[in-house]
């Protein structure tokens, strides 16, 4: 095949003033030294902590969707049937986890093992005491409405997508156990206990407008 | 082998899921084979599968047990066939993964076009033809969203910037591995009784339809998934791993514009997802979110799906903006014009997107009292898209235009989205759009916008890095021979479609009415011959990237830092990091100077590959001589 090479016409020829000079070691060290003050990239910790905020921002538009659908197909309404009680508890409940988390990463940062397992565990039981009341306020909102019609749709789709959160929440938090056993996170990184458990506030605060949207709207 | 061990992995991984489906049906009393439930578990878990056997488990996985990690580097042609950390290779994965099914979607068209050459159904029958429509759109759609961002965005953002590699490798590795279970589910939809509601899914037809539904609503949301990390991924990389100096007033007009779509496809996607799984929800569990007789609403779907869908197309357009812009400096030899004001465009954009959606459901029954609104914030957008315009006009503007390959698809740019942003005034405003709602007008609009706009940044782009990834010059005559051809049979094309538009040709259906013959014909023969331009593309990539003459480092002599370094650029990109003191289009200012490059690094101590490295200094003054 012809025409491979490019032309070189006077047009690139003129244009010497854009080539870069050869830098003068001296001075690109000394250049590179002063920027590196001002702005040297990231470490990974920061790295990481950046990249959760993201995903934490991304998955608030998912719960936002099915939120918006709640009061897309039924304005205010709401069934007198619901079991505030229960709601209210498990509300409780899980605020009641995102301290013991704290508690947790606490732990951790003070390369404290027994705090942190010790937290870490009530949260995981708590996690699983929240999963369970879930369940039996499933079972009592299928005989009062079910999935097939509209608030049984929104109400089972949001909690069923939170608990399905909470789940994801407890098997990171066992990973955590796991590895805190192992003290791996007695000396340097604690970033997955961190990570974690900021997931795990994540879970809760979502569930702070995902309660209100099913329980107590009007 | 990492492929065989992810089929091997996925396979047990499906039978595992559909397993599970079948017990859980038996012991709760249901029929034991219901194929929706049982395809759609089995592929969660297959694709868990997958994802572990391709390298998640050797290489990531094992870290959260606390086991020591595998770091294998695959050489050669393996590292493409395996997961890969290093943004090159991921770039160049998605790049030849997405221009194939381009291509196959290309063929497609051609199908749709053969059809449409008369009145009648002529070839296909009315159900065939909506499955060929709908897997054409969906294709284009997932090509359009992931090639410029996923192929050329990988490949060169961490190089533009002056990073070693993206904030995340492994995720990035992670979201290209995504990718093949979403083909091979859409392949599947041909023998579950196909797709049939266009790449939009609307209920209450996608309520009921055929299994092939449930295939494509999986796909769809994996394809979502690997947007999402791989937008997150952008975010992180540009935020935090920009070389010193680097500042976001120096950042290349590209890398803006990759942060701009990151940012929509990072939020907005989870829209589509969540449309998705309503439709799932109602299909699999018996919900009643668009059946309208049980107090759903059809009308939801389309709210949720354009939320997301209506911010997509500026997923799409938003990474053309930045090619063009790029193209046109650094082929212009002049600063981009209004550098300042370009990123506002884009933020300004990427904000209004998500307030427009509405203008796609003028026709649909909502309520009269937002139409309104609507209209203003769409016709809104305007403004800044004028902005980035107005910027590719001042930088041609007494510029001394360097009319190689990829800069006449950086002209052709500007000449084609003016045609497609001006034709879409009308479909913004209600009372036009009342009329021109799904008819071919909307079909040759969104063409003009996406194919002449951003498929022809995209090939701007190809043809711009292809000396840079391949290490191999491309024929430059049949490069500009692709270009003429491919530019003129596409506006042969498309612009009669505007007229067989307005004159009633509906979109979606294979029957039209027969005085739209003649013009039908027409559009057929030039989409032909237009599909005929792509054999010439294809053939000069694949022909020079085997014998091609080899690329110099820097063969536009073009100051950003990917131009700095070898063709290809080494594994580590820069032998140590650059520092970045100046703007990178200052062309013909006397003395500018974006980056200085240390040759000797100056904490890093050298890696392996830097033997490949040339030093840029000396690399840079023999090209010059």
């Amino acid at each position: 095949m012809p025409g491979w090479t490019h032309k070189t016409d006077e047009t690139v020829q003129h244009m010497s003033d854009f080539v870069l000079p050869l830098p003068k070691h001296e001075t690109a060290v000394a250049v590179h030294g002063a920027a590196v003050h001002e702005h040297a990239p990231a470490s990974s910790l920061s790295r990481n902590r950046v990249g959760l905020w993201w995903f934490i921002l991304s998955e608030c538009f998912l719960f936002l969707a099915f939120i918006s659908a709640r009061y897309y197909l039924l304005g205010l309404e709401r069934p007198a049937e619901l079991n505030q009680a229960l709601g209210l508890g498990l509300s409780l409940l899980l605020l009641v986890s995102s301290l013991t988390a704290y508690r947790a990463e606490l732990g951790a940062q003070h390369g404290d093992r027994r705090r942190l397992l010790r937290n870490t565990a009530t949260t995981i039981l708590l996690g699983l005491v929240f999963l369970m009341g879930v369940g039996y306020e499933w079972s009592e909102a299928l005989v009062h409405f079910p999935p097939s019609e509209a608030f049984g749709t929104v109400f089972f789709s949001l909690t069923g997508l939170h608990a399905f959160h909470v789940l994801s929440g407890v098997v990171l938090l066992a990973l955590v156990y796991w590895n805190a056993r192992r003290g791996r996170y007695d000396s340097g990184s604690i970033w997955g206990v961190e990570a974690s458990v900021k997931y795990w506030h994540f879970v809760d605060v979502a569930w702070v407008f995902i309660y209100p949207t099913l329980y107590l709207v009007r | 082998m990492p492929l065989v061990q992810a089929f091997v992995f996925a396979a047990i991984g499906g039978v595992f899921g559909v397993g599970v489906t079948v017990a859980g049906r038996v012991l709760t009393g249901r029929e034991a084979w219901s194929l929706e439930p049982v395809v759609t578990v089995g592929y969660i878990f297959a694709l868990l599968g997958w994802l572990l056997g391709i390298g998640v488990w050797d290489q990531w996985a094992r870290e959260w047990l606390g086991l020591p990690v595998e770091h294998r580097q695959h050489r050669g042609w393996a590292r493409y066939f395996a997961f890969t950390t290093d943004h090159k290779v991921v770039g160049v994965q998605y790049l030849v993964t997405f221009v194939a099914l381009f291509l196959l979607a290309g063929l497609l068209a051609m199908l749709i076009r053969i059809e449409l050459m008369a009145p009648g159904m002529t070839f296909m029958g009315l159900g065939t033809y909506n499955q060929v429509m709908s897997l054409h759109g969906i294709v284009m759609v997932a090509v359009a969203v992931a090639t410029i961002i996923g192929g050329l965005g990988n490949y060169t953002v961490p190089l533009l910037i002056g990073a070693e590699d993206v904030a995340f490798p492994r995720l990035n590795a992670l979201s290209y591995w995504l990718v093949p279970p979403v083909a091979i589910l859409l392949i599947g939809t041909f023998f579950t009784g196909g797709l049939d509601t266009g790449w939009t899914a609307y209920p209450p037809l996608s309520d009921v339809n055929a299994a092939g539904q449930v295939l494509f609503n999986l796909a769809v949301i994996t394809f979502g998934l690997s947007s999402i990390l791989g937008g997150l991924n952008f975010l992180v990389t540009i935020a935090t791993l920009r070389a010193p100096g680097m500042g976001w007033g120096r950042l290349p007009i590209f890398v803006w514009s990759i942060f701009a779509a990151s940012l929509i496809s990072l939020t907005a996607t989870q829209f589509l997802a969540a449309g998705l799984m309503m439709i799932l929800f109602d299909r699999l569990l018996g919900m009643a979110f668009f059946r309208a007789s049980a107090g759903g609403d059809p009308l939801l779907y389309q709210h949720v799906f354009w939320f997301y869908s209506h911010p997509a197309v500026y997923i799409m357009i938003l990474p053309g903006f930045g090619l063009a812009l790029e193209v046109l400096s650094h082929f212009s030899r002049k600063p981009l014009f209004g550098y300042r004001l370009v990123p506002g465009g884009f933020i300004a954009i990427v904000v209004l997107s998500f307030v427009v959606w509405a203008h796609h459901l003028f026709t649909s029954g909502m309520s009269d009292a937002l139409h309104g609104p609507f209209m203003v914030t769409t016709e809104l957008i305007s403004i800044p898209t004028g902005l980035v315009f107005l910027s590719a006009l001042g930088t041609l503007w007494l510029g001394r235009l360097w009319l190689t390959t990829p800069m006449l698809f950086g002209l052709a740019f500007v000449f084609n989205f003016l045609i497609g942003g001006l034709t879409g005034i009308y479909l913004a405003d209600v009372p036009t759009d009342i009329h021109l709602q799904d008819t071919h007008f909307v079909v040759a609009h969104f063409h003009y916008t996406i194919v002449g706009g951003e498929i022809f940044a995209l090939f701007a782009g190809i043809y711009y890095w292809f000396p840079k990834m391949t290490g191999r010059m491309f024929s430059e005559r049949w490069g500009k021979v692709h270009f003429w051809w491919m530019f003129l049979a596409y506006h042969t094309t498309f612009i009669p479609m505007f007229w067989a538009g307005i004159h009633g040709m509906n979109r979606r259906v294979g029957d039209y009415p027969a005085e739209l013959g003649d013009v039908n014909l027409f559009i057929s023969v030039a989409a032909f011959v237009m599909g005929g331009s792509f054999v010439v593309f294809t053939a000069n990539v694949v022909w020079s990237w085997v014998r091609g003459p080899r690329a110099v480092a820097n063969p536009w002599r073009a100051h950003t830092l990917e131009w700095q370094v070898a063709s290809p650029p080494p594994i580590e990109n820069f032998p140590a990091t650059p520092v970045v003191v100046g703007s990178p289009y200052a062309y013909g200012v006397p003395g500018a100077v974006h980056a200085v490059l240390t040759t000797a690094p100056a904490h890093t101590p050298a890696a392996s590959g830097g033997a490949q490295a040339e030093p840029a200094g000396p690399a840079l003054a023999a090209d010059s001589a």
